[in-house]
């Protein structure tokens, strides 16, 4: 079936793909994400060898799960030899909003999205394809979010093993600013929506308002986990948005889609 | 580490992290027709980035003045809509040269 996909079967298949956007398309819009993982992985690369962790392992390690939080979690277990349920647990739970944009991009793809190629796609969905892939005025086809995957994984590893070769001979101060970046490209792929959708703009100002409430109230801090805190911000946040929006800016770009 | 327990917490970890990403991507395919479950759908990828973003951001540097200089950068580029790159490198660059000043800051 591979051979196949890659030679025009019938006639649909070529709008179908100019629809869900080309690879090389993809490639292009994955070189920024790229380079971005590229300095953030380094930081990990750091953290997991400063964990106990080889060189070897802690590129195993990005190399399989390709995700920043869950990967420091990971780590962190790993090193105080905590049990394989609460690994599993800590992954499900800091990960999940992994399973809630799966759900959302599902509504976005085109009918080249058969089940192998999600099987296999879905290893590649972080936060930032995520967000380019739903920012997208087209669908989003497999060749497309394949391309667009390529250079983040391919930045996602390279930096975790620069990192773990060579964060010892990088100054302290310099590996701190780096780690600015990630949140830049968070940034990035919030503030253009929200400047264009007020309901975008008062969903993200109270999904932050909550998240420092569960980090600066005590009680809550000590009694909800960091990778809780995101889901129950991000699911109160978008209720709201729900419930006390009109939703008809949303409309517009259904109609195109 | 030895090789087995980590290849053991290696397995765990990433399956584990593969079907969180893959069962809802793989088994969830029909059009979501409801404006109201849509909208949520629509809403939780910025409503997750904002909350990641906050209040982390302040404490991804160990200085809460690099930081805001970094937060600062990176919102007014965003705010221009520059491309994703040259947010995360600005806040990277501002983050260095207010790390820089505080420095000379100390010195005096």
């Amino acid at each position: 079936m591979a051979p196949e996909s890659d030679v025009k079967i019938q006639d649909t298949s070529v709008p179908a793909a100019k629809n869900g956007g080309t690879f090389h398309e993809g490639l292009k819009d994955g070189l920024a994400i790229g380079l971005g993982y590229l300095s953030v992985s380094f930081s990990f690369g750091i953290l997991a060898v400063s964990s106990g962790l080889s060189w070897w392992q802690a590129v195993l390690v990005s190399l399989t799960n390709i995700t920043s939080a869950g990967q420091v979690a990971g780590v962190g277990i790993m090193s105080a030899s905590g049990g394989l349920i609460e690994m599993m647990i800590s992954q499900i739970v800091i990960n999940l909003r992994y399973s809630l944009m799966a759900i959302s991009l599902s509504q976005k793809t085109d009918r080249s999205m058969n089940t192998v190629k999600r099987a296999l796609l879905a290893y590649g969905l972080t936060d930032e394809i995520f967000g380019v892939a739903v920012s997208k005025d087209h669908e989003v086809g497999s060749k497309y979010f394949f391309g667009l995957t390529v250079l983040p994984v391919t930045g996602w590893v390279t930096g975790t093993l620069l990192g773990a070769i060579l964060g010892g001979i990088f100054p302290e101060f310099l590996t701190n600013a780096l780690a600015v970046g990630i949140y830049g490209m968070f940034i990035s792929i919030v503030i253009p929506k929200a400047k264009h959708s007020r309901m975008v703009m008062a969903c993200s100002l109270i999904a932050c308002t909550i998240s420092c409430l569960l980090f600066y109230v005590p009680w809550l801090k000590s009694h909800i986990s960091s990778g809780f805190a995101v889901i129950i911000a991000a699911v109160i946040a978008a209720l709201v948005g729900v419930f006390c929006f009109p939703h008809d800016d949303e409309g517009e770009k259904e109609v195109a889609a | 580490m030895n090789i087995t327990v980590f290849l053991t917490y290696l397995f765990v970890m990433a399956f584990t992290t593969y079907l969180v990403r893959a069962l809802p991507f793989t088994l969830f395919r029909k059009k979501i027709t409801s404006k109201r479950i849509k909208a949520f759908f629509d809403l939780i990828p910025y409503t997750v980035l904002s909350a990641m973003t906050f209040p982390a951001i302040l404490y991804a540097t160990g200085s809460l003045p690099t930081a805001c200089a970094g937060l600062a950068v990176a919102l007014v580029l965003s705010f221009f809509e520059k491309s994703l790159l040259t947010v995360a490198v600005g806040a990277c660059v501002a983050t260095l040269a207010a790390t820089g000043v505080m420095m000379l800051i100390q010195m005096k």
